[in-house]
C-alpha cells in the first residue's frame, strides 16, 4: 500500500532530533510492549509481514503523532484481533477506554510465483523496478518505483513478504541489491556522487 | 511524608497508551502466552547485553586481524557469530566498509529494520520520519546537518533496509590509535559511525 509508513523521500519534516544519552526504553509501558512482541514471536502467532502490515494501516494522523511503541501496540492488537485471539470489546474494557487500532486490511495476496532455479538477474545488469501499486503489503519502497538501477548483489531467495502477510503459501524469491543514483531519483545533481542501495525481491523488478 | 507515601495517597494517573498496554499485557497473561519471568528477561537483554559494545568489538576485531576483516565483509553473519553475536534481525547481516573515498550510512525508510545482534535497539531518531524519509534523499546534507561534514568527492552509499539483510558500517580506523589494544580500540567505536552518521 502506498501508506504512511512509506516514508523514503518525503518533504516538509525538518531536523532529525537526536536525544543524547539516550535510554533503551524510557517508559516501563514500552518495555512492556517490546517485550510482547517477542513473546508472541516466540509463540508464532503471525509474522513479521502480518506485524508491519499491520502498523502500516494505523491511520496516517495516529502513525505520524504517536510514539514508535505505540506502534507496535497498535498493531499487535489488531492483528491479534483479526487472528481472533479476543474481541476489541473485551480489550476496550480491559484498558479502561478507547483502544484506537488499524484500518481493515484491503490487499490480497498476490499471484506471486516462486524464483526459478537460477537468479534471473546477475551482479551489474541494469533493472526497472515495476511501477507497482499493490493496496496490500510490499516491502518495495515507493520512491523507487519506476526507477533504473544497476543489481550489486544477489543475496539467494527468503519468502516474498507481499504473500505472507496476507496468508499464502511461503513464496521464495531471489532478492537483489539494486543501486540507485540519487540524481536519477531526485533529479538534482550537486553535492558529489550520492547512491541509494535498496534490497528488491525478484517479482519487484524488470529488464530496463 | 515520603514520595512513597505521596504516590500511595495520590498515585500518578495511567496515561491511555499505559493503560492500553496494561490491558494488551494481562489479556496475553490470562491465555497463558506470556511465560512466567518472560518480560523481564528479554527487556534486560536489551538493555544490558545487546548494544553497540557488541559491534564495536566486531569492529576493533576487523581492524587488528585482516584475514578476520576479509571474512567479515564477506560474510557478515558468519564472522560476527565467530564472536558470539547472533540472534533476532541478525540472521543475514553484512558489513560495509568506508574508506577514504566512499562513505556508507544505513536506514530503514519503511520501518526500524537495524542489525541488533551487534547494535541493541535503534535509536528514536533511526525510527523518526525526518531520519527515514530525508535519508535517502539528500544525505550529504542530512549527515552535514547531524555532525558530519563530508567533502563533495566521497561518495555516499545510503543502504535502505528494504528486506532480509541487515546493515552495518565498519568505520574507517582512527589515526593514530596504532598502539591501542584490541579492547582499547573497540572502546574507540560509537554507535553512530556504525549506523554511518558519524566517523571516528
Amino acid at each position: 500500500m502506498d501508506g504512511v509508513h512509506d516514508l523514503g523521500g518525503m518533504d516538509g519534516f525538518g531536523p532529525v532530533e537526536v536525544e543524547a544519552n539516550e535510554p533503551t526504553f524510557h517508559h516501563a509501558w514500552e518495555r512492556t510492549v517490546f517485550a510482547l512482541a517477542a513473546a508472541i514471536s516466540v509463540q508464532r502467532l503471525g509474522n513479521t509481514d502480518v506485524f508491519r502490515h499491520a502498523i502500516e494501516r494505523m491511520d496516517p494522523a495516529h502513525y505520524l503523532s504517536s510514539p514508535y511503541y505505540e506502534h507496535w501496540l497498535t498493531g499487535m492488537a489488531t492483528s491479534m484481533i483479526e487472528r481472533g485471539l479476543f474481541d476489541r470489546a473485551t480489550l476496550e474494557a480491559k484498558a479502561g477506554g478507547a483502544f484506537p487500532l488499524s484500518r481493515p486490511v484491503r490487499g490480497e495476496c498476490p499471484a506471486a510465483s516462486p524464483s526459478g532455479p537460477t537468479p534471473r538477474f546477475a551482479v551489474g545488469d541494469a533493472v526497472r523496478v515495476r511501477n507497482l501499486h499493490p493496496p496490500g503489503h510490499t516491502r518495495c519502497p515507493g520512491y523507487v518505483r519506476g526507477q533504473r538501477g544497476v543489481v550489486t548483489r544477489v543475496d539467494g531467495r527468503f519468502h516474498l513478504p507481499d504473500v505472507s502477510a496476507h496468508g499464502g503459501q511461503r513464496c521464495e524469491q531471489f532478492s537483489y541489491n539494486v543501486r540507485f543514483a540519487t540524481r536519477d531519483l531526485w533529479g538534482n545533481s550537486s553535492g558529489g556522487p550520492q547512491a541509494v542501495h535498496v534490497d528488491l525481491w525478484e517479482s519487484y523488478l524488470d529488464e530496463p | 511524608m515520603s514520595e512513597h507515601d505521596d504516590d500511595h495517597h495520590h498515585p500518578r494517573p495511567i496515561s491511555p497508551v499505559e493503560a492500553r498496554a496494561q490491558a494488551l499485557e494481562q489479556l496475553l497473561e490470562e491465555k497463558g502466552l506470556i511465560p512466567p519471568g518472560f518480560i523481564d528477561a528479554v527487556v534486560t537483554a536489551y538493555e544490558k547485553d545487546i548494544g553497540p559494545m557488541n559491534g564495536a568489538r566486531v569492529v576493533a576485531r576487523a581492524w587488528i586481524d585482516p584475514t578476520y576483516r576479509t571474512r567479515l565483509l564477506a560474510d557478515g553473519t558468519a564472522a560476527i557469530a565467530e564472536l558470539g553475536f547472533g540472534g533476532p534481525e541478525g540472521n543475514h547481516l553484512r558489513v560495509v566498509e568506508n574508506t577514504p573515498a566512499v562513505h556508507n550510512v544505513v536506514v530503514c525508510t519503511l520501518c526500524s529494520c537495524y542489525p541488533w545482534p551487534v547494535l541493541g535497539l535503534p535509536p528514536t531518531w533511526y525510527k523518526s520520519a525526518p531520519y527515514r524519509a530525508r535519508m535517502v534523499r539528500e544525505p550529504r546534507v542530512l549527515l552535514r546537518e547531524m555532525g558530519l561534514a563530508l567533502p563533495e568527492s566521497v561518495e555516499i552509499r545510503v543502504w535502505d533496509s528494504s528486506a532480509e539483510i541487515r546493515y552495518m558500517v565498519l568505520p574507517e580506523r582512527p589515526a593514530g590509535s596504532e598502539t591501542l589494544s584490541e579492547e582499547d580500540l573497540a572502546a574507540l567505536v560509537t554507535r553512530d559511525a556504525m549506523i554511518g552518521t558519524a566517523r571516528l
